[in-house]
């Protein structure tokens, strides 16, 4: 029962894969949707059933057969459904089906083999997310580990035609390896320790051990594996890639690069949370690091100007929120936020793709503004996962941000809640500037040439900036007759023939008549928007009067239960009414935090909406008044740069080039056809004893024996 | 057939006679007529194989030289394996490139057998002697499109290279022999257990020269360097035949060797197969990342799955002895299928092996596409395919037996080299078909037999229990 | 009765003579010979063994070296004869076109 949550997706990849090339989209894009959806339904009745039993006696377990065994070693492939897997199975299936519901409408202009291709890899994904989560041991969440990041990797470049992303895909390829490399190891060192791989008996062979108060074996293992964790979820300092990665399709980014795979490795925190209890050092650096990430992206996030790049420092800036509350051991917390901000993200992210989708490519802020009326459906809808995702009072976010917030003040991590506070503030401020900037004022296509999405990018940039300056007049002549349809219209005509002449190859700009979201891409907005509304209910914590639901339901995960003997229950039940009264304690001192983030929140919203919506030149002064900072912020801390030249350059000088460029056909040619030149500018040693000489070949065994018989005879 | 002196070799006597027939169907085949030579081949193939499994559990030995124990016997099943694949790839090959069927086949027939010779040989002086067999059989192979310059050079160098290496191997057997009075394994494991022969230098002498030819057949850091080379040169199908079949033979003699006989000297050849290990996988990956040439890259890819297999002997527990052996299976499946893929892509005029060859493959040929990705991501070692459980043994084992350097070394590198795996299969499916692309046709024997492979990869990757109880099985006959 | 270090010797010498042959010579056929040289060497070392050992062994197992010797050195000319074909060289430097 369990292994058909998985398989119907990977059903769906194996029809499409195999025959979707001579099908036509209806049938692809159906096919591929219904197996989410039909899967979807079989992780709702899963989950049905599990809470429908006693909450000691919440696991699910399905033993496909044993995969490994060697000796004592004995490791089975098998799945899982606990609180927290059902969590991720209902988000991953839920979110995913409105993602390829709405992708048959976003992916329509594809040819049909394309069409084809893209939900197989789409399905395949969700095949593989749904292992990772499923997964009763390490090895089989890895086999979904390394199955997502080779799918998000396919996805990133599947429009490889387009350079910048099939450089996203080999740079999200490469920070993945790394992440990978540090959990295998962990993985290893887990083995070594406990002898066993099983999630449930790690914890229940961790239980009993005091945590550690060294450095030691448990805190490298579990390092390791938070290493495995920023690589997958975009943390400092692994988290150049996700920014980049928007270059795929925007569902994709919806789905993997916020919503499911990213959120992985706060999943994999999650279920190991015994094991990273036992290692308090462990723990204080994923708190630290998971709040300055959350501060990092959120300032980043506040001068970027590409509409899914914002969304996407905000994905990194609030995944950091996820990996705070793991550090400070509110694990609850965090699968909360991972829950709700899987609602309000895919929501933001596909509202940007309706956005994108009406404005045919174009992705710069900077050129959009007041499609307020002509994108009804997706301004509310958007304007709903903002205040969400603000942490607005009544939405999902709040009460999942909060909780986090007050799980680490009450933690005593004060400097840790001041920096959530502040990104907070940080998180409402963006979001609104990107609202206000992309909804409101006046439109402004083709304002700015440069950054915008593919086809402003094939247009000749020069020319095109003449064109845009005499664009903007045109625009604000108009200003005063409103944003309607025809008056936008219109004023796009006076300038559209300008347009015409000096940049050919620009595609009748965006604007013209705006589509709002055709029906397959509303419903999926509108389905989500109510989620985002709705899905922080079940989680309403005590200070306001609720019970805290989700919690309570997540509690035996994070707990090492093997099987729960009556004993076991009469042991437990005084901590859990220890905690109860401490609760109650804490009720008071939550609500009051709660009052100081909402009121952060309504100030960073009208902060975004004084400056760019009143006055849009202070932005621009106070970026004039702190060049350096801004120059900073824009170039993202200059991270990318950082590592281009402490590790990408030595690595392409020694690989000679072969790896980092290699990926792309023009690099491949010209080393191909120049390998006369490459054999010139100094290519590596190693390849150089190569020579080709059988003498020198000769030479080299030679010096093996030597070293051999040397090191023999004079140790 | 059985409790006979000939039983322990009733396996390759199949294959030898499955040779002897090709050659005398070339010699009386009329010009332009059609034989199904391969054909008799698969049948000695499969007569080798059915032999061994009823020779299995049996520990049959022939004159004392041959013993058909589990360990063999396993080998000898992928040895069996490789030659059915590469006789069914051959087949397109042979007809298109217009090589002497006959000929061609007996070859890989004997080296077939000389490599099962090797595999369960319990002498050194045997050992060396079907080292022989089977690397005569394989230069000629290597050289057997003589119009080619190219495969002529690779031959040239491959021959002289190991002729060179294994007047060295034969140099470690004449110092055993003076120093223990015999050749034979296990006497030579008596004697050297029982004679306190640690301060004798010359016994490290043999040890260090028998590891030295060893090294070579398996083609580790710094005796590798024929290996690209021949394996570029090499018509591809070669290349599949050599880099899986000689590398399962050599392995299970050296393991044999070292495991066994050498096994008092542990503590004397660990440390530096510890080093040739590190040194191998290292450089296999990091050179391969550079290369265009398809072959060539799969050829730096072998040199460092031999690393990983040196990982397992160093390891020498009874994790890292079963790992040896379920990873030379999944290696020699892995990789003569991807030998297979560039063989049936080349044409008689141009190999097709550059990179660029195959951009797009994806829009032409899908199904083809499909099988080099699975085969790429399996020798890449990502999961679920058989590569995956491979390697994790391996490092497993070497974790266990407290080489941890060793263990980090092998995850990087396995890390590092699915970047060059990777790049062809973006190559293929995220590319353009170039208009001067190459179009070839693929006959179904050999579409049959790479599916078959493709499955066989899945198979072991998903359920791999049962051929690793067989493998755990076979070590316990003779460590 | 001379003692086995001393063959033991000439034969090491003689092995590193032919070892030297291959990297110095630049000629293949020397180059082969040079290699046959270092398989005698081999078995001038098996002899010597075999003999301050009292038994035949180390004698019967020469006769094996020098049957895969012969072999060896047909298969060896037959290459370089092919190879010659191609490029009227015999010098081995003349044979760099795979590299890298």
């Amino acid at each position: 029962m369990i292994a058909l949550i998985p398989l119907l997706p990977l059903l769906g990849f194996v029809i499409n894969a195999s025959l979707g090339r001579r099908l036509p989209k209806a049938v692809s894009g159906g096919i591929a949707s219904l197996v989410m959806l039909a899967s979807f339904a079989v992780s709702a009745l899963t989950v049905w059933d599990l809470a429908g039993r006693a909450a000691s006696q919440r696991v699910i377990e399905q033993t496909l057969y044993t995969w490994i065994s060697s000796g004592d070693f004995v490791l089975d492939l098998a799945f899982r459904v606990d609180p927290l897997s059902a969590v991720m199975i209902l988000v991953v299936t839920g979110v995913g089906s409105l993602i390829h519901i709405y992708s048959t409408a976003y992916m329509h202009e594809e040819v049909d083999s394309e069409y084809a291709r893209y939900f197989s890899y789409l399905n395949l994904f969700a095949a593989f997310m749904l292992v990772l989560v499923l997964g009763a041991n390490f090895l089989v969440l890895f086999v979904g580990w390394e199955g997502v990041g080779l799918c998000s990797y396919l996805l990133i470049g599947f429009w490889f035609e387009k350079q910048s992303a099939s450089d996203a895909g080999k740079k999200a390829f490469v920070v993945n390896r790394i992440g990978d490399y540090a959990f295998i190891l962990g993985t290893l060192l887990v083995f070594l320790r406990f002898g066993t791989l099983d999630f449930q008996r790690v914890a229940s062979a961790v239980s009993p051990l005091a945590p550690e108060s060294m450095f030691g074996m448990l805190s490298l293992a579990t390092l390791l594996l938070f290493v495995g964790a920023t690589g997958k979820s975009a943390q400092i300092p692994l988290h150049v890639w996700l920014p980049d990665a928007m270059e795929g399709p925007t569902p994709v980014s919806a789905l993997i690069h916020a919503a499911t795979m990213v959120t992985a490795g706060v999943y994999m925190l999650g279920r190991n949370a015994v094991l990273f209890s036992h290692a308090p050092e462990t723990m204080a650096i994923v708190a630290v690091i998971g709040a300055s990430t959350a501060l990092m992206a959120g300032t980043i996030g506040l001068v970027q100007n590409d509409i899914k790049r914002v969304l996407a420092y905000s994905t990194v800036s609030q995944l950091g929120y996820m990996f705070l509350a793991m550090g400070v051991g509110a694990f609850g917390a965090g699968i909360f936020h991972l829950y709700t901000h899987a609602f309000f993200k895919a929501l933001l992210f596909l509202g940007s793709g309706a956005v994108i989708h009406a404005l045919h490519g174009e992705q710069d802020i900077r050129n959009m503004g007041g499609l307020k009326a002509g994108l009804p459906i997706t301004y509310w809808t958007f304007l709903i996962g903002s205040l969400a995702i603000a942490g607005v009072p009544g939405l999902a976010g709040f009460f999942s941000k909060d909780e986090i917030l007050f799980e680490t003040f009450a933690g005593g991590h004060r400097i840790l809640w001041t920096i959530g506070i502040m990104t907070s503030l940080l998180t409402a401020t963006y979001m609104f500037r990107l609202v206000f900037l992309t909804f409101h004022g006046e439109r402004r296509e083709g304002a700015i040439a440069i950054g915008g999405g593919a086809i402003a990018r094939d247009a000749g940039a020069i020319s095109h900036q003449d064109s845009a300056s005499s664009h903007q007049d045109s625009a604000s002549s108009h200003q005063d007759s409103a944003i309607s349809h025809q008056d936008s219209a219109i004023s796009h005509q006076d300038s559209a023939s300008s347009h015409q002449d000096s940049a050919s190859s620009h595609r009748h700009s965006a604007g013209s008549h705006l589509h709002d979201a055709p029906a397959a891409m509303a419903f999926a907005l509108i389905v989500l928007a109510l989620g985002a509304v709705l899905a922080g209910y079940v989680g309403v914590p005590r200070g306001l009067g609720g019970h805290n639901a989700l919690g309570a339901w997540l509690e035996p995960s994070f707990k090492a239960h093997a099987v729960t003997t009556l004993a076991d229950a009469q042991v437990t039940s005084p901590e859990e009414a220890q905690a109860e009264g401490s609760a109650t304690s804490g009720e008071g001192l939550e609500l009051s935090l709660m009052v100081v983030s909402s009121i952060v929140a309504l100030v960073g919203i009208g902060l975004a909406a004084f400056v760019w919506l009143k006055r849009r030149e202070i932005a621009d002064k106070a970026a004039q008044a702190f060049p350096g900072l801004y120059e900073l912020l824009l170039n993202k801390y200059y991270v990318d740069e950082i590592y281009d030249a402490l590790i990408v350059q030595p690595i392409r000088i020694v690989s000679q080039e072969g790896l980092w460029r290699g990926v792309d056909m023009h690099v491949i040619d010209g080393a191909v056809n120049g390998t006369a030149s490459i054999v010139d500018s100094g290519s590596t040693l190693l390849r150089r004893l190569q020579s080709g000489s059988v003498r020198a070949y000769a030479g080299s065994l030679l010096i093996g024996v030597v070293l051999i018989l040397g090191y023999y005879l004079w140790r | 057939m059985f409790n006979s002196v000939l039983d322990a070799i009733v396996p390759m006597l199949c294959v030898t006679l499955a040779a002897l027939a090709a050659m005398g169907a070339e010699a009386f085949r009329g010009r332009g007529e059609r034989m199904p030579i391969g054909g008799l081949g698969i049948v000695g193939l499969l007569g080798a194989g059915i032999s061994s499994a009823l020779l299995w559990n049996r520990n049959a030995s022939s004159f004392g030289v041959i013993v058909a124990d589990n360990f063999g016997l396993f080998v000898t099943l992928v040895l069996v394996v490789v030659g059915i694949l590469t006789i069914l790839f051959s087949s397109q090959v042979v007809e298109r490139d217009g090589l002497p069927a006959g000929e061609y086949y007996a070859l890989v027939l004997f080296a077939i057998a000389g490599m099962m010779m090797m595999a369960t040989a319990s002498d050194l002086l045997v050992i060396f002697i079907a080292l022989e067999v089977l690397s005569l059989a394989v230069y000629v192979l290597t050289g057997i499109r003589r119009e080619d310059p190219r495969a002529i050079e690779a031959a040239f160098k491959y021959f002289l290279l190991g002729a060179f290496s294994s007047a060295f191997f034969l140099y470690g057997i004449a110092f055993t022999f003076g120093l223990t009075g015999t050749t034979h394994l296990d006497r030579i494991g008596s004697y050297l257990a029982a004679q306190s022969l640690s301060d004798n230098p010359l016994i490290l002498v043999a040890l260090g020269l028998l590891l030295v030819g060893f090294s070579f057949k398996i083609s580790a850091v710094p005796f590798h360097m024929w290996t690209p080379d021949a394996y570029e040169g090499a018509p591809a199908i070669v290349t599949g035949f050599m880099s899986t079949g000689v590398k399962a033979a050599a392995f299970a003699a050296f393991a044999r060797v070292f495991l066994s006989a050498f096994e008092p000297f542990s503590a004397d050849w660990a440390p530096v197969v510890w080093w040739i290990a590190a040194a191998t996988m290292i450089l296999g990956t990091v050179v391969g990342v550079a290369q265009t040439n398809l072959k060539r890259m799969l050829a730096y890819s072998s040199i460092a799955h031999g690393g990983y297999l040196l990982v397992g002997l160093v390891a020498a527990n009874q994790v890292g002895k079963a790992a040896i052996l379920f990873y030379l299976l999944a290696y020699a499946v892995t990789n003569l299928s991807a030998f297979g893929v560039i063989a049936l892509l080349g044409s008689r005029d141009k190999p097709n092996d550059e990179l660029r060859d195959y951009a797009g493959l994806w829009q032409t040929r899908p199904a083809l596409s499909a099988l080099m990705t699975v085969c790429l991501l399996s020798l890449g070692g990502l999961p679920p395919t058989v590569g995956f459980i491979g390697k994790w043994y391996i490092f497993s084992a070497a974790v266990g037996a407290g080489y941890y350097g060793l263990a980090i070394i092998g995850v990087l590198t396995s890390v590092i080299s699915v970047f060059f795996y990777l790049r062809v299969v973006v190559m293929m499916y995220m590319q353009d078909r170039g208009a001067d692309a190459p179009v070839v046709q693929i006959n179904a024997v050999s579409m049959a037999a790479l599916t078959v492979a493709i499955v066989a990869i899945f198979y072991l990757g998903i359920l791999p229990t049962r051929v690793l109880d067989l493998a755990t099985q076979s070590i316990s006959t003779i460590f | 009765m001379i003692p086995l270090s001393h063959y033991l010797i000439v034969s090491a010498a003689l092995f590193a003579i032919g070892t030297a042959g291959v990297f110095l010579r630049r000629n293949l056929i020397t180059i082969l010979l040079s290699v046959e040289i270092m398989l005698n060497a081999v078995n001038l070392t098996f002899v010597a063994f075999g003999r301050s050992q009292g038994t035949v062994d180390g004698q019967i197992i020469t006769f094996f070296v020098m049957t895969v010797a012969a072999a060896e050195a047909a298969v060896g000319l037959a290459i370089v004869i092919a190879l010659f074909r191609h490029r009227e060289s015999l010098n081995p430097d003349a044979f760099t076109s795979l590299k890298w």
